[in-house]
């Protein structure tokens, strides 16, 4: 099923969960925060959560800046 | 001599800045945006002396680099107050966000700068949004330093809201050109029961010392650190500026006369 990640169509597995989704970015064990549809998922939530076709993920984290 | 190791009993801090409660040593706080690399953000960070560093929070790049070195790998939460900014933020709505978002990246942190701009071209806060931007935070939870324009009456209303810190521009961010409007600045230092803070448009050394001489409480900066030609030097003489604006306005300077006072007395002259 596709998926909208950080403003960019991906495709996951239909029963793929947001840990899943992680992994698969290469970001398992980054400090990063998430939200899906606009509401934050804690991080102790990523491997329950499942995930539904036309979800929009941000991942963020944190970058130089003043 | 039975010495007990020095974390257990820090020494006291000589005049402290407290922000939401925590007593800092270093009233120099600085920006990580605009440096060449991570190295020399990290470099330009301790010669700072800041023990407060802005960041912001921006998505992460899928699939690029996943192993390259991250920002608070260099400046650790444990040894830096991290302050996620909302730079870039034009609405409440967007700036509200962005620190929820923080406060999740950062394990339930609750400090913040907000700053909700209103224009791409001078970069000076919307005001109304930040008035409902830090209403809404401050309901949540959040402890806000905010960044503002040099208006006493605004500053006072964001203090009333619960802002922790106060924090007016001395010219737009980035521009260098130091303090614009200083009558204003030392208003809004009289009238403030929380710390007030330049945030913005200080261009060299000087600046930061004048910020100080006014009975400002602290001064953040990045581009006068990061854009100079050697920027961890400038961040040393930031550290110094600061620490020396400080003690002069501790120490209550004189006053200006139109005309001379010897300084050597008048008796006991030879001939």
């Amino acid at each position: 099923m596709k998926i909208v990640l950080n403003g960019h169509e991906a495709d996951v597995a239909s029963d793929a969960t947001l840990a899943d989704v992680v992994a698969s970015a290469g970001l398992a064990g980054r400090r990063v925060a998430i939200e899906v549809n606009r509401e934050i998922v804690p991080r102790s939530d990523y491997a329950a959560r499942l995930l539904a076709a036309g979800d929009r993920i941000e991942v963020v984290h944190a970058i130089g800046g003043g | 001599m039975n010495a007990l190791p020095q974390s257990v009993t820090p020494a006291p801090i000589d005049d402290p800045l407290t922000i939401a409660g925590r007593a800092y040593r270093s009233r120099l706080l600085t920006g990580t945006g605009k440096f060449k690399d991570l190295a020399e953000t990290g470099r330009a960070t301790e010669a700072a002396g800041a023990e407060i560093v802005t960041v912001a929070i921006r998505r992460t790049n899928i699939g690029q680099n996943p192993g390259e070195p991250n920002l608070l790998d260099v400046l650790p939460p444990s040894r830096y107050t991290i302050l996620p900014n909302t730079a870039g933020c034009y609405t409440a709505d967007d700036a509200v966000r962005t620190c929820r978002l923080a406060r999740e990246l950062l394990d339930g942190h609750k400090l913040v700068k907000l700053e909700v701009l209103g224009d791409e071209k001078t970069l000076f806060p919307d005001v109304v949004q930040t008035l409902k931007a830090a209403e809404i935070l401050v309901a949540d939870g959040f402890d806000v330093m905010v960044y503002t324009s040099d208006d006493p009456i605004l500053a006072r209303k964001l203090e009333a809201i619960g802002c922790v810190a106060v924090m007016p521009l001395a010219a737009p961010i980035g521009s260098g050109l130091g303090i614009q409007n200083r009558w204003n600045l030392v208003e809004i230092v009289e009238n403030a029961k929380v710390p007030v803070l330049v945030d913005a448009g200080v261009g060299t050394a000087s600046d930061a010392s004048i910020a100080m001489e006014l009975g400002c409480d602290g001064v953040l900066m990045n581009t006068a650190i990061a854009g100079a030609k050697d920027p961890v030097l400038m961040a040393h003489a930031m550290k110094l500026a600061v620490e020396a604006g400080r003690a002069a306005f501790r120490a209550g300077r004189i006053p200006r006369k139109r005309y001379a006072s010897a300084s050597s007395p008048l008796d006991g002259r030879v001939g």
